[in-house]
């Protein structure tokens, strides 16, 4: 027991050690760190409410009383971005999880029984996987209506597919394993093997898409919201922010611009995160 | 090869029955009478009721879905609510704008991504490779639609180059597709790049080098032909997913396209519309799917006999 513990600790301090070393992860990673103290604090770092507005005040350029200048309502622009980043973060844990535990699921029991279940599992996700990109979650918005929690939903059966797949071929490969049939051998039931031997160790693909996969829902949701299919306004989301900008492009140019860079940078910190872990994680997967 | 395209259209066949099942079941589970889902909520009770009578809405639901099918496979996807046109001529206009758009966009993503790709591959670690990189980083961050205001900012607003929406002319299609290919010329370059650096450490290369063959040759002539195989999928995925990203470019530039006509059937209720833009634009993308599984096979002998 010992002896496995110093050798997971050992691994554990491997891969933390190649992740120091990647700069850009190590960039990645306090973007991420940011964003979510960010969205955490919101309430106490952001100068305005969100929501408050004053309309004598609309569409100003950045100034010292507004950091980010004023939305066509008169709000902070400031704090709209900041509120925006708690709605964010949420819509990500909540899809990603969405996806994490039923792709993980699905992908287990396929590749462990296989057969005419795997196959049916299979096909499923590849007719999720028919409708290119955003047109499925836009298709799954077509079902259920638009709106927040529908929004979650939708990016989060969006992206169950790619877990499914990760998990499943990780599963495959696992399961021809001696350590496998060892536990076979001493009666281990099929549950403990699919969740105590199988699951921990397909742990490491599986947090590199979780990772990854919170810039997609990201790019996704936010795509959503600037369609009108998902975060309604009042609410401070980037995307739907970004929706009515496009009517003050040449008056207030800040307005379409603060709001973007704020996804893009999100984004651009999980896609390095998340790059730098694939790194570290598994190095035989590096270019 | 005749086997393997006949192995791949039949295991086509199922994901092309559920997407037909899907979009036949919107109707089903959005909430409502699907009679007046599909007349409209304020039409008369009559038209509702020869609806109903048409599309056999009081019939057992696998009767319904033969009529569904049988109809839309002779490109009959109903009437929409909104304008009372046939849904079909609907979507030829704007698929075709997509697909224009689509086409262009991959144009020039392929195009900037390729010869970024293989310089950076050349000259690995140097300005030139980091910058592309830099560049690629940008690419796969940068949502869609704020790309495209940026550009409108830029370009159509303060040079004044380019119009800021409409349609007409290619002039029209170019910020849109440059909007809409960023992330794909993004995932080019870095495919290639990766591509081309493996290809470049293989025997038959050196060899060439070896043999005295000019670095230009070595790298144009027999590099870049094998390193290409697997961005040939590369090329497919990306004009499939691009037809799904054009939604988003469509709205920022307020082009007719098939996205938009999907979003705006939500909007409307127009279901006749959203169910003819998910079937039509599946299809497409598991289409071109399949020819891109084909290309690949084509070049890559060892796919075909896995």
């Amino acid at each position: 027991m010992n002896e496995a513990k110093g050798f997971k600790t050992s691994q554990t301090a491997d891969v933390w050690r190649r992740l120091k070393r990647n700069r850009a992860a190590i960039v990645g990673g306090v973007i991420v760190l940011l964003f979510v103290s960010i969205a955490i604090l919101a309430p106490l770092i952001s100068p305005y409410p969100p929501n408050e507005g004053d309309l004598a005040k609309r569409l100003k350029p950045p100034s010292q009383e507004h950091l980010l200048g004023t939305d066509p309502l008169g709000r902070d622009l400031l704090s709209r971005v900041i509120y925006g980043a708690r709605i964010s973060l949420q819509i990500q844990v909540v899809s990603v999880l969405i996806a994490l535990v039923i792709g993980t699921l699905l992908g287990m029991v396929g590749g462990y029984y296989g057969g005419k279940f795997d196959h049916l599992i299979m096909r499923l996700m590849d007719i999720l996987l028919a409708f290119p990109g955003i047109f499925l979650a836009i298709s799954i918005i077509a079902v259920l209506g638009p709106g927040l929690t529908n929004l979650m939903l939708a990016a989060g059966i969006y992206s169950i597919p790619q877990f499914a797949r990760i998990v499943r071929g990780s599963v495959l490969t696992l399961k021809e394993k001696e350590f496998i049939e060892a536990a076979r051998a001493v009666g281990e039931n099929d549950f403990n093997i699919l969740f105590r031997y199988l699951l921990p160790n397909s742990i490491a693909p599986i947090i590199i898409q979780t990772t990854l996969r919170m810039a997609t829902v990201l790019l996704t949701a936010s795509g959503l919201s600037f369609l009108g299919l998902g975060v309604q306004p009042p609410t401070a989301e980037w995307g739907a922010m970004l929706s009515n900008a496009r009517a003050y492009l040449i008056t207030a140019p800040h307005v379409a611009t603060v709001p973007g860079l704020a996804i893009m940078l999100v984004v651009m910190g999980f896609n390095l995160f998340g790059d730098g872990l694939r790194d570290s994680l598994d190095p035989r997967l590096r270019d | 090869m005749g086997r393997y395209i006949l192995k791949r259209i039949l295991m086509l066949l199922p994901v092309l029955l559920g997407v037909s099942l899907v979009s036949f079941s919107l109707l089903h589970m959005v909430p409502g009478d699907p009679a007046v889902l599909l007349a409209g909520e304020d039409a008369n009770p009559d038209f509702i009721k020869a609806l109903r009578k048409e599309y056999g809405l009081d019939k057992p639901l696998y009767v319904q879905y033969f009529h569904f099918i049988s109809h839309v496979v002779r490109g009959d996807f109903g009437i929409s609510i909104r304008n009372r046109e046939p849904v079909i001529k609907l979507l030829k206009e704007r698929f075709l704008f997509t697909i224009q758009l689509s086409f262009l966009s991959i144009l020039i993503a392929g195009s900037i991504g390729l010869i970024a790709g293989v310089i950076s591959s050349t000259k690995q670690y140097s300005l030139f490779d980091n910058l592309s990189m830099v560049g690629a980083l940008f690419g796969i961050s940068m949502p869609i639609f704020w790309f495209g205001l940026l550009l409108m900012l830029f370009f159509s607003v303060q040079l004044r180059w380019f119009p800021a929406g409409g349609k007409g002319t290619i002039v029209h299609l170019v910020l849109p597709a440059i909007a809409l290919g960023a992330a794909s010329s993004a995932v080019i370059a870095r495919m290639t790049r990766a591509s081309m650096l493996e290809v470049i450490r293989q025997d038959y290369i050196r060899t060439a080098r070896a043999n005295g063959l000019r670095e230009f040759i070595v790298i144009y002539k027999h590099a870049l032909k094998n390193a290409m195989i697997p961005v040939i999928t590369v090329f497919g995925l990306e004009f499939g997913y691009m037809l799904g990203g054009a939604v988003l470019t469509e709205t920022v530039f307020s082009l007719p396209g098939v996205g938009r006509l999907m979003v705006e059937g939500i909007f409307q209720r127009d279901y006749p519309v959203v169910q003819g833009s998910m079937l039509l634009v599946a299809t497409t993308f598991v289409l071109v799917n399949l020819l891109t599984d084909i290309a690949y096979a084509f070049f890559d002998p060892k796919i075909r006999y896995e």
